[in-house]
């Protein structure tokens, strides 16, 4: 049986690496990824607490979140590309234009 | 009486009228102005004789009615809207709607021309309402809103043609002026609250009923202070600068408002709150003396006037003054009796002067006019009996009336009551002087602008003239002898009846040869109508010209140093420090605060995450920081989140 904090701790490290990809990628997509790594380590934490107090919600909430995870993904990629196509570029310190 | 006598009606009439012409009258037809305007003192008039009928017994008056529900109501204070029909408000509505009708009808033709037709009528009505408030008022708040009240219709009325600067000048003067007396009178009444703790008229005499010994001291205070307000409103010394002016309005509301009713409202408030300046001879002294010196003092600058308006304003400020004397000395029902009087050919002398003015095209200047009684013969006629009777020549009614304080004032028993007579005399024989003086300048001689074109009014006007002629003739033979017993049982009996017969027919005698005396002097100087001044070389005109220099010394004393003080604050104080001072300070703020937040708006995306990863950090060393707290609390909540599940 592995104990419940080694999932956590997974679950942590994904989600920090998640947050580092997140503030240091130039690249929009690595952006993007980055954040579908930090929904999963929450995802991971869900399941494990949902295990450990036997009780079944936290499982759902993990769907619900996959779900908000793939609609995210599309509207995200579709803005991506636009961006693309407007600006030619997907590095994010370019992407400045709302800047006052 | 359980009869009810629709008390509250006298004044909710006219300010139905208001409601209406004020809201609607721009775009009704005149004809239904007119209607409105008129039907609705009349029809308060109709109320007022139904009351009069009603109570002719005397017996059941006071009649009080209040409305169900109280108009304040906190710890100690209680104020209800009463009403109170006694013998004193009974005469003071039956001249008020009565005298107040008649100028209304008189206004349907003088005003007939003027744009502001239904405003006028609307202000007009709206004077009315607030009249009759104060005059049926049952207790000091109540009167002190229809007191206020008639300021305003006044200070709107005056500054009616608002256009004309000097018209708008003397609107605000008349409101200034009357804001310091009212300023007394408030005093007045916080002091009487505090002294009696009610403010109801006739609980404040019960408890002095209750006290006989109650003489002098806070009463002599609180009676000043009332004073202050009748000063102001019926144009007493000091506070009587702003009459003269306020003949800018036109000319039926110097005769409804500025002669008949609204400037006697301080004599009546003597003497409906006698009971008070009963207990303070001082209080009732200074009254006396207030009331002879503006008597005589206005005689005087009257005798000079050439704005024909402008004599009757000066005259009306010395007839009140007759009439504050006689309250001075006690004798309110002769001043209330010269009060009805005066509104009679007081009213009547604005009136006619009015029709003058109005058939000569606006023309003022007596100097201008002469020869007027073969042009406007009942204008002439109505006009002569007004002077007769102001000037006391019997059988008209101001001989009665002005009679009846002369022989009180002598009659008073002490020295000061000579002096008052005496003076009052004097005054009497000023009055007659002058008014014969503009009786002569005016109707007789040959007339000195002939291309003026005279005419004579209208019916609308002329027969409201000969109503009030006929009333300044006999309204003395209603009240002589009997008006003092009838007002008997509201202000109490004075002792002046006791006065032998022979130095009755002394007084009158002198009286009358007073007025007589008055009469010759301006028949000798006046009847060749010259169009010269022939006392303009008489020592002292100049003096009487400007009128004492009062206006000026009131500028340079009051006005300049007030005003200039006040432009100090506004720009200094107010515009400079406190409106720039906080836009500069608020601007500063904001533009400061805006330099150091702006930094945080970069533009970069990975910026704006690092802040939002830090906040995420800090929220949760926050969680960490106060983990034993959270720990039961959460753990409470998911150990009873197991209890339930393992209950399935």
């Amino acid at each position: 049986m592995i104990p419940i904090s080694w999932y956590l701790l997974l679950s942590a490290v994904l989600f920090c690496l998640g947050i580092v990809g997140f503030l240091i990628k130039r690249n929009l997509i690595t952006v993007f990824m980055s954040i579908e790594l930090m929904l999963n380590g929450v995802n991971l934490s869900f399941v494990t607490f949902a295990h450990m107090w036997h009780n079944v919600q936290g499982q759902i909430f993990v769907f619900f979140v996959m779900v908000v995870a793939a609609a995210e993904a599309a509207v995200g990629l579709a803005i991506i590309i636009a961006i693309f196509r407007a600006r030619g570029t997907l590095a994010v310190d370019r992407i400045d234009l709302m800047k006052l | 009486m359980n009869g009810h006598l629709y008390l509250w009606l006298i004044p909710l009439l006219p300010f139905a009228g208001f409601l209406i012409n004020g809201i609607l009258g721009a775009r009704l037809p005149k004809w239904l102005v007119t209607a409105v305007a008129l039907i609705a003192p009349l029809a308060s008039f109709g109320v007022v004789l139904n009351a009069a009928w009603s109570v002719r017994a005397g017996a059941l008056l006071p009649h009080i009615e209040a409305a169900n529900y109280s108009w304040i109501d906190a710890g100690m204070l209680h104020v209800d809207f009463s009403l109170v029909l006694d013998q004193l408000s009974l005469i003071m509505l039956l001249v008020i709607t009565g005298v107040g009708f008649l100028i209304h009808i008189y206004s349907v033709g003088y005003m007939s021309h003027d744009r502001g037709y239904w405003r006028y009528f609307a202000y007009l009505n709206l004077f009315l309402f607030f009249m009759t408030v104060l005059v049926l008022a049952g207790n000091v708040l109540l009167m002190f809103v229809g007191w206020e009240g008639v300021g305003l219709a006044s200070y709107l009325l005056i500054g009616f043609w608002f256009q004309k600067t000097s018209a708008a000048d003397a609107g605000k003067k008349a409101f200034i002026v009357n804001r310091i007396g009212d300023f007394g009178f408030l005093i007045g009444i916080f002091l009487l609250l505090g002294q009696f703790g009610t403010l109801t008229m006739s609980d404040i005499s019960a408890k002095l009923a209750a006290n006989p010994a109650w003489t002098g001291g806070i009463l002599t205070t609180i009676c000043i202070c009332l004073l202050i307000g009748a000063t102001g409103k019926s144009a007493q010394l000091p506070l009587y600068v702003w009459l003269p002016d306020a003949m800018e309005g036109p000319t039926p509301v110097s005769a409804l408002i500025h002669a008949a009713t609204m400037v006697t409202a301080g004599v009546y408030m003597i003497a409906r709150t006698h009971f008070l300046f009963d207990r303070s001879p001082l209080a009732l002294l200074i009254v006396a003396i207030v009331g002879a010196a503006t008597a005589l003092f206005a005689a005087t600058i009257g005798v000079v006037q050439t704005d024909i308006k402008r004599v009757l304003a000066y005259s009306t400020v010395s007839q009140l003054g007759y009439m504050f004397l006689a309250c001075g000395v006690a004798a309110y029902s002769a001043g209330i009796f010269h009060l009805m009087t005066h509104a009679f050919f007081k009213g009547l002398l604005f009136l006619a002067a009015g029709s003058v003015i109005h058939g000569l095209g606006g023309e003022q200047d007596m100097r201008r006019m002469g020869g007027l009684w073969k042009k406007m013969p009942v204008t002439f006629w109505t006009m002569t009996f007004a002077v007769i009777a102001i000037a006391g020549i019997p059988p008209f009614a101001g001989f009665f009336s002005k009679d009846a304080i002369l022989m009180a004032a002598f009659t008073q028993g002490t020295a000061a009551g000579k002096v008052f007579w005496f003076v009052g005399l004097f005054t009497a024989l000023l009055t007659s002087f002058y008014m014969f003086r503009l009786w002569y300048l005016t109707f007789m001689g040959k007339p000195r602008s002939p291309e003026l074109h005279a005419h004579e009014s209208s019916w609308t006007m002329l027969g409201p003239l000969v109503i009030l002629a006929l009333l300044s003739l006999g309204g003395g033979w209603m009240g002589a002898g009997r008006f003092g017993a009838f007002l008997g049982p509201v202000i109490g009996k004075k002792t002046v009846e006791a006065a032998s017969t022979n130095l009755e027919w002394t007084l009158s005698g002198l009286a009358v040869a007073a007025a007589v005396l008055g009469w010759l002097a301006a028949h000798m100087l006046y009847r060749r109508n010259e169009g010269r001044e022939p006392l303009a070389s008489a020592p002292g005109y100049t003096v009487l010209t400007h009128k004492y220099w009062i206006d000026e010394v009131y500028g340079a004393l009051i006005v300049k140093p007030l005003l200039t003080a006040s432009r100090f604050f506004l720009e200094w104080v107010v515009e400079f420090a406190i409106l720039g001072g906080a836009a500069w300070l608020l601007g500063g703020i904001i533009t400061f605060s805006g330099a150091i937040l702006q930094k945080w708006q970069s533009g970069n995306l990975r910026s704006y995450a690092a802040w939002l990863a830090a906040g995420a950090a800090v929220l949760l060393l926050f969680a960490l920081a106060t983990w034993n707290g959270m720990l039961t609390h959460v753990g409470m909540h998911i150990g009873n989140l197991h209890m339930n599940w393992a209950g399935h």
